[in-house]
């Protein structure tokens, strides 16, 4: 994609989002997609992207990147145990439990 | 006797002073929400537990233990979770899901006294700019019902705007909370960000969400604001400051500050109506002796497609927990695990939502992240440097809060682009973490209300209140009620 | 062509918090299933990490202890990937910017020592657990371990065997105890590793193709693993085949590996920084103020054994091995005016044979450090002879008591017959009664005098001195 970003800057084409990006993207993200919604997506996709490929012409070399918004250093906690047992208050809103567990179609290893 | 038209100080006052008690006060605007449904403001009504509370504040007023906001009415947006209440986000996925415990700010402002009404309609897990995002269904602005609220707080606006509950809380990522207020006539704060805590908040995009507060006035806004405001432990990203006195400090002098006009904000694609409001607002503000200065905020236009690198990666993330394992909707026709993960996902999450995962898992995927992700986040640096530069010239920022007023239903969902421009001004204090406020400063042509906002100094919403107060002292725009809500 | 086997490893060592990495629940072992998940460990929607100050502190105190740098700015990120163990759909680890980098450990082979490079450790939470016994054909999910505090410690890949792979899990067993920041109970998980294999020509300096394997949960199933590994990577390349990249288990019931594959598919972890937790800042003084409470390490501690109480490398090194049988050590040596090689013997000896058939750790000797020291004393002044104080430490390993050793002696009447009327006596009539073996003797059978001690000694009850004994029998014989 970035090689072809690149080609498509210097061909003066726009890049361009494939069925297969978006197959592998949602399988990642554990989404379904039909074919249509591919076709759909992409279409959709691509018209956000060429809002972020704006982007690209900005030079960032000497700039850090921002994660937070705030220059804070992390704070910690005390080592105390502050939490009691609220199994049954939470898994009163779960989908499927039994014997204290949460139930899960097979998990296969 | 008309209690929608009062303000928060007035309903306090008249519960004080024992001439309404909570409970009649809490009734009153039940019986109005329930009158006014075509707005489809609220998901969730709490009448039984609303009266309740109301009864336990009208105990502790007569105890005399009690504040201005015990036996007030709040409604929260559906983000914030409320024990023993559905928060569903607007999403089908949380439709069952009630919460076994409080946000920090619902227990704040439940220890001050306040009275839950219930919670409000809003763009599924807060992405969108129109509240069209709902599973519950569109919300509908006050005044115009064939146009949109704004988003993704809209329930949580149009019901202030409509006097159904005279404060309601908001969250704000990308203009969530300003961009419904403008268009919705009524005043919306986004504190800095740090200043409220965001535990029980369900996150969107964990670095740019910060919670909020909807009022008809300043004034309001300003107390609610000082009882949901300071350090939380349960928030690593809380910041330990003490909070101002957010009262005290509305009458502060304004006389001799300097206000900084962006260039970028008043060019091509704004409305003349807008340009004029915000035109004479500006004068208003000079005549109580501020300076009017030209700046500019060169990387504004990087605000849109930084944030919708930044935003969607964070959320990608963030909503990877709803998996139907422990709580929330699973689909019932599932093979296998990896089956059941994606029908509960793509049944239970709605199209901008699962549009918006695909692009933040699509960024940070491997081989793309330096190149969108990382390239986003240093452009949010510069994005945010224009605004410490901007900020050695004048003490706020002004310009108009949206490019256009309330648009029509239906006029943009087909297109996330043109849905993503709206927030073009409100975005940039979201990267940059700084607060801004809304307020209402005129109206355009077709009798749409017009927002101005206001951006201050990292920790500055006293200055920003003060602004806005002291602008509602000398007009009336935050006092008009949307015809078919005066009664 | 000859191969060499390029090996590192990934230990996970839980760290022993009183509570959870971001929460403030519990982290004991063997709870009820998910009474001990709290509202941050089963991901509620709207919860938020903070992280936990003794976590980073053992996460330090491990940095300090194999030499390696102490980032002061360390960053913790999101490794997404969904498992239904995992409730946030990510776990909370650290990626660019670990706590802790290049260190290492040396490990000792056969009198060889070797220097193992550490890449990395960092600091990460822990996932639940899938329970596969059948619920009507699905699984349950126990969320208790989920957010318990993970070192995660990754190795060069500087070892060439299993038996060097097995030695450096060892040192850093050993290690992770002393440090008491881990408990090492590798049965119920606290101490699992992962190990990366590949194989290439001898001489060559490219790497291979790397397998791992996953949580091999004992040295032995450790070294069986890898030589199997090795072994078949071996085979697949010299017949004319190639190893594929990919995650193996070891099964231990049939002593091989297998390939995960199915389970697996291409995984994209799309690491970034956690929004939720702003940079870990360490500062310097911090740091050396942890440094100022480390115990003295194993290999230290092995050389001061040597130097101060004249023990072999080998004794010194197998008592520092656990830090609460080396205190043990100093204990008993200290009541034992300080012979300390004396107590290395009966340590090495007698105590670890018991320890082994007990199944009982060095924390809970049952024999005092004062008791087993008066042992010593006692038969270095003779009051006992070597086989009574066995017998007497034996008595004391299984009946647990607070008596003294000198009580003890005086209680059972055990005290040595110094009295040489006494002794004498009792050669006479054993030498008395067998005029046959004193011919032997006067024959020039030297041997025969054992004979004699044996008698005089059964009947003295073992009390008798067996040093006046020899030396009497040596008189009267002559």
């Amino acid at each position: 994609m970035l090689i072809c970003a690149f080609l498509g800057d210097i061909l003066g084409i726009s890049m361009s989002f494939s069925v297969s990006d978006i197959e592998k993207t949602a399988q990642l993200a554990r989404l379904s997609v039909t074919e249509e919604d591919c076709s759909f997506y992409a279409g959709q996709l691509n018209r956000i992207f060429e809002l972020v490929e704006q982007m690209s012409a900005v030079d960032t070399e000497n700039t850090e990147p921002m994660a937070h918004p705030q220059d804070i250093a992390l704070r910690l906690r005390e080592d105390i145990v502050t939490e009691h047992d609220q199994r049954e208050v939470f898994q009163s809103v779960a989908p499927a439990t039994e014997q204290g567990l949460y139930l899960v179609p097979k998990v296969i290893e | 006797m008309d209690l929608h038209t009062l303000s928060l100080s007035g309903l306090g006052k008249l519960l004080q002073t024992k001439q309404v008690s909570s409970v009649e006060m809490t009734d009153y605007f039940l019986t109005r929400i329930g009158n006014n449904t075509d707005l489809n403001a609220f998901i969730t009504l709490a009448p039984e537990l609303a009266l309740e509370q109301a009864k336990s504040a009208d105990k502790r007023i007569n105890s005399g233990n009690s504040s201005l906001l015990t036996g007030v009415p709040v409604a929260y947006k559906d983000l914030f979770c409320t024990e023993g209440v559905q928060t569903s986000c607007g999403s089908k996925i949380l439709s069952n899901f009630i919460s076994p415990y409080n946000a920090t700010i619902v227990e704040r402002l439940q220890n001050a006294g306040m009275v839950m009404l219930g919670k409000t309609n809003m763009d599924e897990f807060a992405m969108g700019s129109s509240n069209e995002n709902s599973y519950f269904g569109a919300v509908k602005n006050p005044w115009n019902l064939n146009r949109v609220p704004g988003g993704s707080s809209g329930g949580s606006a149009a019901a202030v705007a409509a006097r159904l509950s005279p404060v309601a809380t908001g969250s704000d990522t990308g203009g969530s909370i300003r961009q419904p207020a403008a268009f919705c006539g009524i005043t919306g704060i986004k504190p800095s960000y740090g200043r409220v805590s965001r535990y029980g908040m369900v996150a969107f995009a964990s670095s740019l969400d910060q919670a909020g507060v909807f009022a008809t006035a300043a004034e309001d806004a300003a107390v609610v604001l000082q009882n949901m405001a300071g350090f939380d432990p349960k928030d690593s990203t809380s910041i330990d400051k003490p909070v101002p006195d957010f009262q005290l400090e509305l009458q502060q002098t304004l006389s001799g500050k300097t206000i900084g006009l962006p260039k970028e904000y008043f060019s091509e694609g704004l409305d003349a109506d807008i340009a004029r409001a915000i035109d004479s607002a500006v004068e208003l503000f000079k005549s109580f002796g501020l300076n009017i200065v030209e700046i500019s905020l060169p990387k504004s236009e990087l605000g849109i497609p930084c944030y919708y690198v930044i935003a969607p990666a964070e959320a990608s993330s963030n909503l990877s927990r709803f998996d139907g394992v422990r709580y929330g909707y699973r689909s019932e026709h599932t093979d296998d695990l990896v089956d059941m993960y994606r029908r509960t996902r793509s049944e239970g999450f709605g199209d901008e939502v699962k549009r918006r995962i695909m692009i933040g898992t699509y960024v940070l995927s491997a081989g793309y992240y330096d190149a969108y992700y990382r390239k986003a986040q240093r452009i949010r640096r510069m994005i945010a440097e224009d605004f410490d530069n901007a900020f050695k010239q004048c003490d706020f920022i002004l310009g108009p809060t949206t490019p256009t007023t309330a648009f029509e239903l239906n006029s943009k969902v087909d297109d996330p682009v043109a849905m993503y421009l709206n927030d073009i001004y409100t975005i940039t204090a979201n990267l940059a973490g700084l607060p801004g406020i809304s307020i209402p400063c005129g109206s355009d042509k077709k009798g749409l209300p017009i927002g101005l906002q206001l951006i201050g100094k990292y920790f500055d919403e006293s200055g920003l209140l003060a602004m806005a107060h002291q602008f509602q002292q000398h007009t009336d725009f935050h006092k008009q009620i949307p015809t078919g809500y005066q009664a | 062509m000859s191969f060499e086997a390029v090996i590192g490893l990934e230990v996970h060592v839980q760290l022993q918090t009183r509570s959870k990495i971001f929460s403030g629940s519990s982290t004991a072992y063997g709870a009820a299933p998910n009474t001990q998940a709290s509202a941050v460990d089963i991901a509620l929607p709207g919860v938020l990490p903070v992280m936990n100050k003794e976590a980073l502190k053992m996460a330090i105190k491990f940095g300090l202890a194999v030499n390696a740098q102490i980032n002061r700015h360390s960053q913790f990120a999101r490794k997404n990937y969904f498992y239904p163990d995992l409730p946030k759909g990510y776990q909370i680890s650290q990626f660019d910017l670990p706590i802790v980098a290049n260190g290492h450990l040396t490990i000792d082979l056969d009198g060889e020592e070797k220097v193992i490079g550490i890449t990395r450790a960092h600091l990460e939470e822990d996932a639940g657990k899938s329970l596969h016994e059948d619920f009507h054909g699905m699984s349950g999910i126990d969320l208790n371990r989920a957010g318990t505090p993970l070192l995660e410690i990754v190795s060069e890949p500087d070892l060439r065997s299993a038996a060097q792979a097995v030695a450096y899990l060892k040192k850093m067993h050993t290690l992770v105890r002393y440090l008491e920041i881990c408990d090492g109970n590798m049965q119920e998980g606290s101490f699992r590793c992962d190990a990366n294999i590949s194989i290439r020509p001898q001489g060559s300096t490219k790497l291979g193709t790397r397998t791992e394997i996953k949580n091999v949960n004992s040295f032995r199933f450790v070294e069986k693993a890898i030589n199997f590994e090795i072994e078949r990577q071996i085979d697949l390349v010299e017949s004319g085949g190639q190893v594929i990249q990919e995650t193996r288990l070891y099964d231990p019931d049939k002593d091989e590996t297998r390939s995960m594959r199915g389970k697996e598919e291409a995984h994209d972890y799309r690491y970034f920084p956690d929004p939720d937790l702003p940079a870990m800042i360490v500062e310097q003084s911090y740091i050396d103020q942890i440094q100022q409470t480390l115990p003295e390490l194993p290999d230290k501690r092995t050389k001061r054994f040597v130097d101060e109480f004249g023990l072999s490398e080998l004794d010194a090194a197998m008592i520092t091995q656990d830090r609460a049988l080396a205190d043990y050590f100093e204990g008993a040596t200290g009541c034992a005016q300080g012979n300390g090689k004396t107590v290395a013997n009966w340590i090495n000896g007698e105590l670890s044979a018991q320890l082994n058939k007990t199944d009982i750790d060095a924390e809970h000797i049952p024999v005092s450090v004062e008791q087993l020291g008066t042992l010593i004393n006692r038969i270095d002044d003779n009051t006992i002879s070597n086989k009574i104080a066995k017998t007497l430490f034996q008595q004391l390993w299984q009946q647990p008591s607070d008596i003294t050793v000198d009580e003890l002696i005086e209680q059972q009447g055990l005290k040595q017959i110094t009295d040489s009327g006494a002794i004498e006596a009792l050669v006479d009539d054993v030498i008395a009664q067998h005029p046959e073996q004193v011919q032997q003797f006067k024959d020039g059978n030297a041997k025969v005098i054992g004979f004699f001690v044996g008698k005089i000694m059964k009947a003295s009850q073992g009390k008798a001195n067996p040093k006046q004994v020899n030396q009497l029998l040596q008189q009267k014989l002559s």
